[in-house]
């Protein structure tokens, strides 16, 4: 049940990002990245310019490089093309380190790892500085239609559930000797996504009932979003009859346990 | 693999997501058809198992994996639309909390692998089923064939994408035939996992695939007696869709 509790990119902090409202971080991410992938890609010095602005960030949120560095993996598949794009792309010839490349390309492979590299610093630092409930609550505010908000709160509480499972089912398999090496092994592997469907599936019919036994009319209030620890749902359960709601639907962890067991 | 930031310009990326957004509007209003006032959670925890199902890695040869997109998969198992909203918000949380794909490029994640992949896996899907044996064997068949022509439409689809807003001048027939020629391979695989996986759920659930509801008969309950023997008199009229009556109806009811 990670609810509340951060998420795999969580940095914890108390700093000025931290507790700066999840929609305006947002915001700021969609319009910030917008603009960086508007510029054109021989403007050298504007790219150093954002690099600079997401550093500052970075160190107004305490979040070190170290942290921040590693997890730039995520870019590395498209690294390898935009490697490859001085030697595909039509242009002028020039030459670097003795080898004959085009001109064009070079400075479309400078563009393509400058904007991507600066996106996922930019979204590494809001999944680092928001915790998911107060990230549900900001789209919630940003006027994602509810329903959506919903689906996405049920995702995250669950995520860890139903990866947890899978684990479980390869540490089953790895325990009974199985190693899975090549296509032969498919079908096992097959079967094991067929057995976690059902699982989990079942799982929110489970949910859905304990749900409707806790008077779930179809909507959920912001308070029981905003996850156990109710950090993020200050002003948002002084309404009489919404933090009556709230009490009733908000998940507990050891309710949300029963929930899981029912 | 994701698009990330600065793959496509700036207008096309509003452009794709502007289409996705639309989409997910479409798709809100028809999966409450296919799930009812159950959307919320079901469709969170299928967002959940979709997200789970790209962890999965399948060995291919010599050391290299990959994993299944899950687009035509999901479209089997749970309908359509419901598909479509649950592999869209496995982007949105992608983007947003994994760092994982750009965020403006998340409109174009979710037009190709949420929206092509499943509109067209589905479409493929019936297609085949109507044409194969009118049999439960048939499902995870046309599931198959739905992952296999899923895959390069949406690859086709970048192509296409890149060659309206592209930011590097590649030759389009080298990027096309790049792209098909690696998203063919991958949808060969995809298809084989996609007809496995559902042909092992059809075996034990087949009441909880969605794309088998047409082949599924209605049993009739019957109750025995204890005088009654093995040859039940008293026979009762119940919706019971499979093999075991489901909880979601008994709850509506």
């Amino acid at each position: 049940m990670g609810a509340g509790h951060g998420h795999a990119l969580h940095f914890h902090g108390h700093s000025a990002v931290h507790r700066a409202p999840a929609h305006l971080k947002v915001l700021a991410l969609v319009s910030f990245v917008l603009v960086v992938v508007a510029t054109p890609n021989h403007a050298y010095p504007v790219f150093a310019g954002y690099a600079a602005v997401l550093l500052g960030i970075a160190a107004l949120a305490h979040v070190p490089l170290t942290y921040l560095l590693p997890r730039l993996v995520v870019e590395v598949p498209f690294v390898v093309f935009a490697l490859l794009l001085p030697f595909l792309s039509q242009g002028d010839p020039v030459q670097v380190l003795g080898v004959t490349v085009s001109q064009q390309g070079l400075v479309a492979a400078f563009g393509l790892l400058a904007k991507g590299t600066i996106g996922v610093l930019a979204s590494l630092l809001l999944a680092a500085t928001t915790e998911a409930s107060a990230l549900l609550l900001g789209l919630q505010r940003l006027r994602v239609p509810a329903q959506l908000v919903q689906i996405m709160s049920f995702m995250v509480r669950y995520l860890e559930v139903v990866t947890d499972e899978l684990r479980r089912m390869h540490v089953a398999r790895e325990s009974r000797g199985f190693r899975a090496r090549d296509p032969r092994q498919w079908p096992v592997l097959a079967r094991t996504l067929g057995a976690l469907f059902i699982r989990t599936y079942e799982r929110g019919e489970r949910v859905h009932l304990a749900m409707l036994a806790r008077g779930y009319d179809g909507t959920i209030p912001a308070a029981a979003l905003a996850g156990p620890t109710g950090e993020a749902s200050h002003g948002h359960v002084g309404h009489g009859h919404q933090a009556h709601v709230a009490s009733e639907t908000r998940p507990h962890p050891g309710r949300a346990a029963r929930e899981v067991g029912a | 693999m994701h698009v990330p930031d600065g793959f496509l310009d700036a207008p096309t990326s509003v452009a794709t997501g502007v289409v996705a957004a639309t989409a997910v509007g479409i798709a809100l209003g028809r999966a409450r058809r296919e799930l009812d006032d159950r959307t919320a959670p079901m469709a969170g925890l299928v967002a959940a198992f979709v997200f789970a199902v790209q962890m999965l890695n399948f060995p291919v040869a010599a050391g290299t994996s990959g994993h299944l997109l899950g687009g035509a998969l999901a479209a089997v198992l749970v309908g359509p639309w419901t598909a479509v909203l649950c592999l869209s918000t496995v982007f949105i949380v992608q983007a947003l909390l994994f760092a994982d794909g750009g965020i403006t490029a998340l409109g174009t994640n979710i037009t190709l692998m949420g929206l092509v992949t499943v509109l067209v896996g589905y479409l493929v899907f019936l297609a085949a089923r109507a044409v194969l044996p009118k049999r439960l064997a048939s499902v995870p068949l046309a599931a198959g064939l739905g992952a296999l022509v899923s895959v390069p439409v949406a690859a086709l689809g970048f192509v296409g994408l890149y060659a309206v807003g592209g930011t590097t001048d590649v030759d389009l027939g080298l990027v096309a035939s790049a792209m098909l020629g690696v998203h063919t391979l991958i949808g060969i695989g995809e298809a084989v996992i996609t007809f496995l996986a559902v042909g092992s759920l059809v075996a034990v659930r087949p009441d909880l695939v969605h794309g088998a509801r047409p082949f599924l008969q209605r049993r009739e309950l019957t109750i025995l007696g204890p005088d009654d023997g093995l040859d039940g008199s008293g026979t009762l009229d119940e919706q019971g869709t499979g093999a075991e009556p489901s909880t979601s109806q008994e709850a509506s009811a």
